[in-house]
């Protein structure tokens, strides 16, 4: 089970709703590991990036793939220019990409949005608990994609 | 504190009363007696006739969704084809062997098991009451074995719990009952439920917890013959002089909870993890293989969809070859597709708004399973552990033994690791040797002086980083279902969608199964309609 006792967890308006539903125990009747796992997540954004991101934006935050079926690349990516675009993706997620607010915490998501916008990226202005709360709040729509891209 | 009154009840009474008491192991045997929850919805195979002379359906994927579909549709007397993105059929149905090449984003490896062995890295077990799957099974002659999927000698590990020392599923299975059988009778003894239960009630219940807890005189949970009995020995029963056994300690409520045992005890109770759990022989993939030999001629291997178009008389699917790049078209009347949402919500396709945000809305799960190939079975020769599973708070979730070949020589392969999660995409992100190293450190918890030193090779799938899925399966919330569900299953025009994240038995064969069955049987009804 995902660590649902944990403090911090990102607890939004905007988010609570899917909050119940955590990846690790994916809901209704799915096959499942069950009761074993209770994984932590370390919390520098490097950390939070090697160890989540990676599993899909590889190592070097270059994605994979090809056209129709491919994960996104980070690095490079000029949708991070806008800080407010990874943050409102990691709280709903978009197209095959979960939600990160059962697993990660509010500085967690700032911390790796700070991470992967700076060091795969140029973008240096910090990711804070306080942009994350501003998004939470302003509820803001999903930004339309396709998604592979 | 008066002596209770006891009128013992009969032992039909006392089953109902445990089950509506809820005890775990209760309510697993008051299952077992009156217990039918809601089962699968299969009514029997679709049966469908009379397509119009010359209709033609595409199917995109070759997963089982789409075989079951070519196949049904096919006697119903429908021209098929499948177009499929892999070079092989069977999609997430998936069973790698020894020469077997993975090839991951970013990583390809070449699985080097024994002849025989298999890793299952997909679908590996089959409940009882999943009709559909046993159904065509049955029909298309798969054979099937029974699957160890509870087993008391199994472990349980956490690192905050007993000092970090895996500990017997059954000694923890009978201390969680014995103690919360003991606060139970304690609780009634002093009086604190009587203005929730009858004093007839109570007068039962003390007698379920001494029964159930298996407590002493003193209605506490100690140790005891009567307790060995469940729990084990220090010293098991045997023959002549030193014949007679010497019952074990008890652990302590402390330790006990430390475990969070319950959660195990929940997990084989939830209706899909419950005894009988069925594999095929020899590897998952023979489903599969069994809907490729009447259909595999259908399909059409390593093609890439590139876009989904409809018009009031038919569809159209532009494909690429993946071996050549030459571009491709192919038409039909009508359109199955199977493709994952993960892949779908990239592909230009002609749907309505509403089912293109219901495919771009649909997260996946991760997850990675790896398989350990072990010099011997050590776990049965060393251990009496013959299938079942041994669970972790690490990373890889647990460990799995695998049933088939039981007492067998040679080299065995089990489930090194099969998380959800933040495990799964720890796992997922490290490189194929990294993984396996962090596997065989995590599962030597259960077996340190084996683990290492008997282990011959491994392989790993990590979901996220197959390149025809980009997941493991559909994320479903309750949310999204009422927002998006409908759509997703409709039928669009021409085009209908199927596969397990177009049910609600997500993550399943069965799932895949059933949502193929409705599929075709709307899209029969449409096409006889038209």
């Amino acid at each position: 089970m995902i660590k649902k006792h944990k403090t911090g967890l990102v607890a939004l308006a905007a988010v609570t709703l899917v909050a119940s539903a955590t990846l690790a125990s994916p809901g209704f009747a799915q096959d499942r590991p069950g009761p074993g796992g209770n994984a932590t997540v370390d919390d520098s954004g490097k950390e939070v990036f090697e160890q989540i991101c990676a599993a899909c934006h590889m190592a070097d935050a270059k994605g994979g793939g090809e056209a129709g079926a491919r994960v996104p690349a980070l690095a490079g990516n000029k949708n991070l220019a806008n800080k407010d675009y990874p943050i409102i993706i990691l709280l709903k997620g978009r197209g095959g990409m979960p939600w990160f607010t059962d697993i990660l915490t509010k500085p967690q998501i700032a911390a790796v949005i700070t991470y992967v916008r700076g060091h795969f990226n140029d973008y240096k202005d910090p990711v804070t608990v306080a942009d994350i709360d501003r998004i939470g709040s302003t509820n803001p729509p999903v930004p339309d994609c396709n998604c592979g891209h | 504190m008066t002596d209770p009154l006891f009128v013992p009840p009969t032992r039909r009474q006392l089953l109902t009363m445990i089950g509506k008491a809820g005890g775990a192991a209760a309510l697993y045997q008051a299952m077992t007696v009156f217990g039918h929850a809601a089962e699968s919805q299969f009514n029997g195979p679709p049966k469908l006739s009379g397509a119009r002379k010359g209709s033609t359906v595409l199917v995109l994927g070759a997963g089982v969704a789409g075989m079951l579909a070519a196949y049904e549709l096919t006697k119903a007397g429908y021209n098929v084809q499948i177009l499929e993105f892999q070079d092989r059929t069977g999609g997430r149905n998936y069973s790698v062997r020894g020469g077997d090449t993975i090839n991951e984003l970013g990583s390809t490896q070449t699985v080097q098991f024994a002849p025989g062995n298999y890793l299952n890295p997909g679908p590996w077990r089959i409940p009882y009451h999943h009709r559909t799957v046993l159904h065509y099974c049955k029909e298309l002659g798969v054979e099937l074995e029974h699957f160890a999927q509870l087993n008391f000698n199994a472990m349980t590990h956490r690192k905050d719990a007993y000092g970090g020392k895996p500990q017997r599923f059954r000694d923890l299975y009978v201390d969680y009952k014995g103690h919360v059988a003991e606060l139970l009778g304690k609780s009634l003894n002093a009086g604190a439920l009587d203005t929730t239960v009858t004093a007839e009630d109570k007068a039962k219940l003390l007698e379920a917890m001494r029964d159930w807890g298996v407590l002493d005189k003193n209605m506490a949970y100690t140790k005891s013959v009567k307790v060995g009995e469940q729990r084990g020995w220090d010293r098991p029963p045997g023959g002549g002089v030193n014949g007679a056994p010497i019952p074990n300690e008890v652990g302590t409520l402390s330790d006990t909870l430390s475990t969070q045992v319950w959660k195990e005890i929940g997990f084989y109770t939830e209706e899909v993890m419950q005894a009988t759990m069925f594999q095929p022989k020899g590897g998952m993939d023979h489903i599969g293989k069994a809907f490729t030999a009447k259909v595999g001629h259908l399909v059409r291997l390593g093609t890439r969809v590139t876009k989904i178009a409809q018009d009031t008389k038919g569809v159209t699917v532009d494909w690429t070859d993946a071996k050549t790049g030459a571009a491709g078209q192919s038409k039909a009347d009508w359109l199955v597709c199977t493709i994952p949402a993960t892949i779908l919500g990239q592909l230009d396709i002609q749907v309505s708004t509403a089912k293109k945000a219901a495919i771009r809305s649909l997260p996946y799960g991760n997850s990675v399973k790896i398989g350990l190939e072990m010099k011997r079975r050590f776990w049965e020769t060393d251990y009496a552990i013959y299938g079942g599973h041994s669970f972790t708070d690490q990373d890889i979730s647990l460990i799995s033994y695998p049933t088939g070949n039981w007492f067998g020589d040679g080299p065995a392969v089990l489930l090194g690791a099969y998380p959800f999660g933040i495990g799964a995409y720890r796992l997922a992100g490290m490189t194929p040797e990294k993984r396996i190293a962090a596997a065989l450190d995590q599962g030597s918890v259960f077996h340190p002086a084996e683990y290492k030193s008997e282990y011959l090779s491994g392989a790993s799938v990590a979901w996220s980083r197959m390149p025809w899925i980009l997941g493991c399966c559909a994320t479903w919330t309750e949310e999204s279902r009422a927002a998006h569900y409908q759509d997703l299953v409709s039928l669009d025009g021409r085009i209908v969608l199927a596969g397990e994240h177009c049910s609600y038995y997500g993550c399943w064969q069965e799932g895949a199964l059933l949502s193929s069955i409705d599929a075709i049987t709307r899209l029969h009804q449409a096409a006889s309609a038209a």
